[in-house]
């Protein structure tokens, strides 16, 4: 199988297995526990703190692991929003943010508090300047996609992260496609909390975590015991943090090596399908994650394609999952200005260190062909199609 | 116990452990009293009620100094006295 789609998930690396597997069967430890199997486990998830703080340029104790790039999300926005209510009750995003972020702040809508969404321009990017127009004297979190993984682009976090420092403001960025892909760095970018997600860097899945600003307050998401310093309750998911400790320590080693690797094969994929007509990049051309290549293709439904291209054992997504699940036009791209009828279109390529020159050439051999082919059969095709665009053959 | 009511005291350490759980403010109160020296002062800042309870009882049993609380908005300032020589 050609595997090209690396934002929905990862396959674990073996080292990161062979970290996590002592923790599955004879270091079964809870790390609350005061004797020396659950120190052993204590110090492990220490030890994975650190390596994961070590990924983004953190203090370890500004690290709390949760169960995914979404828990983490949510824990951002709603413990924020809850924790400085005192002072304000106005919370800005995107439009073109993952839905756990979207629906986190469209339940703290009900609760009373008041969302703005800034729009995105028809590459995806935030204008930082929309950003601090929309702020009052009652916002207290800002919260933006550090890329998407639905467009790749990459969003001006440090730009926005200036402004919300200057007017005293919390910023949090949505750092799961980000982190692992390119370099993230919380000093350098200057942001207040930062979500990721291990199986986005050749992790487990159910381990993420959230930066936490030393001094920052937050209220927690769910209550009971101390574990992550107070802030999340629940015995700790010790394998698979210990795996996202290690995943953090290799993709920090290989960064460089990885984007190289990917970058040449997406820009291939670029070159290569973007030449098939009615096909259009998504996107930002340049600002855009290393590894990721995504196009609406006219006429024809992401679907349709994504079938026909794994009865060749190629294996890609059309939008996020979420939206592709609810066969829906996916916010993002109606954010960007796309029209309906072409989101449905979305098809996206994300590649990883697996993937090969030959994956590409497969690739770039059989997509068109199976454009070719829907398009001859699509209620839009032949006649249906062509009316609408009568100087394209195919 | 009545608890004792302060203002405008200077700490030399504070430490911020609001919408943190239970029990978060006894162990923060254990690591602190190791960083302080004799007579210095540290603030701890909890919006968690039964620290109300639990300090003076935790003061009691040590030895340290309880010097008061004072009443922010939505949280508590505890106020402590690390003594010459705790008890435990």
């Amino acid at each position: 199988m050609r595997y090209f789609d690396h934002v929905a998930t990862n396959p674990l690396l073996p080292e990161v297995l062979d970290a996590m597997m002592p923790y599955f069967k004879e270091q079964f430890g809870n790390p609350l526990s005061p004797y020396d199997l659950g120190i052993a486990a204590k110090m492990a998830i220490d030890d994975a703190r650190q390596r994961v703080a070590e990924l983004i340029n953190a203090k370890a104790g500004e690290i709390a692991f949760t169960s995914s790039g979404a828990e983490a999300n949510n824990f951002a926005l709603k413990g924020v929003a809850l924790a400085k209510q005192q002072s304000g009750n106005h919370i800005i995003t995107s439009k073109a943010e993952h839905h756990s972020i979207l629906n986190t702040a469209r339940s703290l809508e009900k609760l009373g508090f008041v969302v703005t969404y800034i729009p995105v321009d028809k590459e995806g990017l935030v204008d930082p300047k929309d950003v601090e127009k929309a702020i009052t004297k009652d916002t207290t979190i800002i919260s933006c996609a550090h890329a998407s993984s639905e467009v790749g682009t990459i969003e001006p976090i440090k730009e926005i992260a200036a402004i919300a420092k200057a007017h005293k403001v919390t910023f949090h960025v949505d750092s799961v496609a980000a982190v692992g892909a390119i370099p993230v760095d919380v000093a350098e970018l200057g942001v207040d909390l930062l979500s990721m997600a291990a199986h986005q860097f050749y992790g487990p899945k159910g381990a993420g975590a959230l930066y936490i600003r030393g001094g920052q307050r937050i209220v927690p998401l769910i209550y009971g015991g101390i574990q992550e310093n107070g802030r999340r309750a629940g015995t700790e998911n010790v394998p698979a943090i210990v795996g996202m400790g290690k995943a953090a320590e290799l993709a920090k080693r290989d960064l460089t090596s990885r984007m190289e690797h990917v970058r040449k094969l997406r820009d291939k994929i670029i070159d290569g399908i973007g030449r098939v007509e009615n096909v259009h990049l998504t996107g930002h051309p340049q600002n855009r994650l290393p590894g990721h290549a995504s196009f609406v293709v006219e006429y024809i439904e992401g679907e349709g394609m994504l079938l026909m291209l794994q009865a060749q054992e190629i294996v890609a997504a059309s939008g996020s999952a979420c939206t592709s699940k609810a066969l829906k036009a996916s916010p993002v791209l109606t954010a960007m200005g796309v029209p309906s009828s072409m989101a449905h279109g979305s098809i996206v390529f994300s590649l990883g260190i697996a993937n090969t020159e030959e994956d590409v050439d497969a690739l770039i051999e059989e997509l068109p062909k199976i454009i070719r082919r829907l398009r001859e059969i699509s209620p839009f095709g032949k006649g249906g199609w062509g009316k609408l665009e009568p100087e394209v053959e195919h | 116990m009545n608890l004792k009511f302060v203002e405008n005291v200077k700490a030399d350490i504070t430490s911020d452990i609001v919408y943190m759980m239970c029990p978060m403010h006894l162990l923060k109160l254990e690591e602190h009293m190791k960083e302080l020296d004799s007579g210095q002062v540290l603030e701890l800042l909890t919006d968690y009620d039964g620290a109300l309870e639990d300090i003076p009882a935790w003061w009691l049993k040590t030895g340290n100094e309880f010097i008061g609380i004072d009443e922010a908005e939505d949280y508590y300032k505890i106020y402590i006295k690390k003594a010459r020589k705790t008890v435990s």
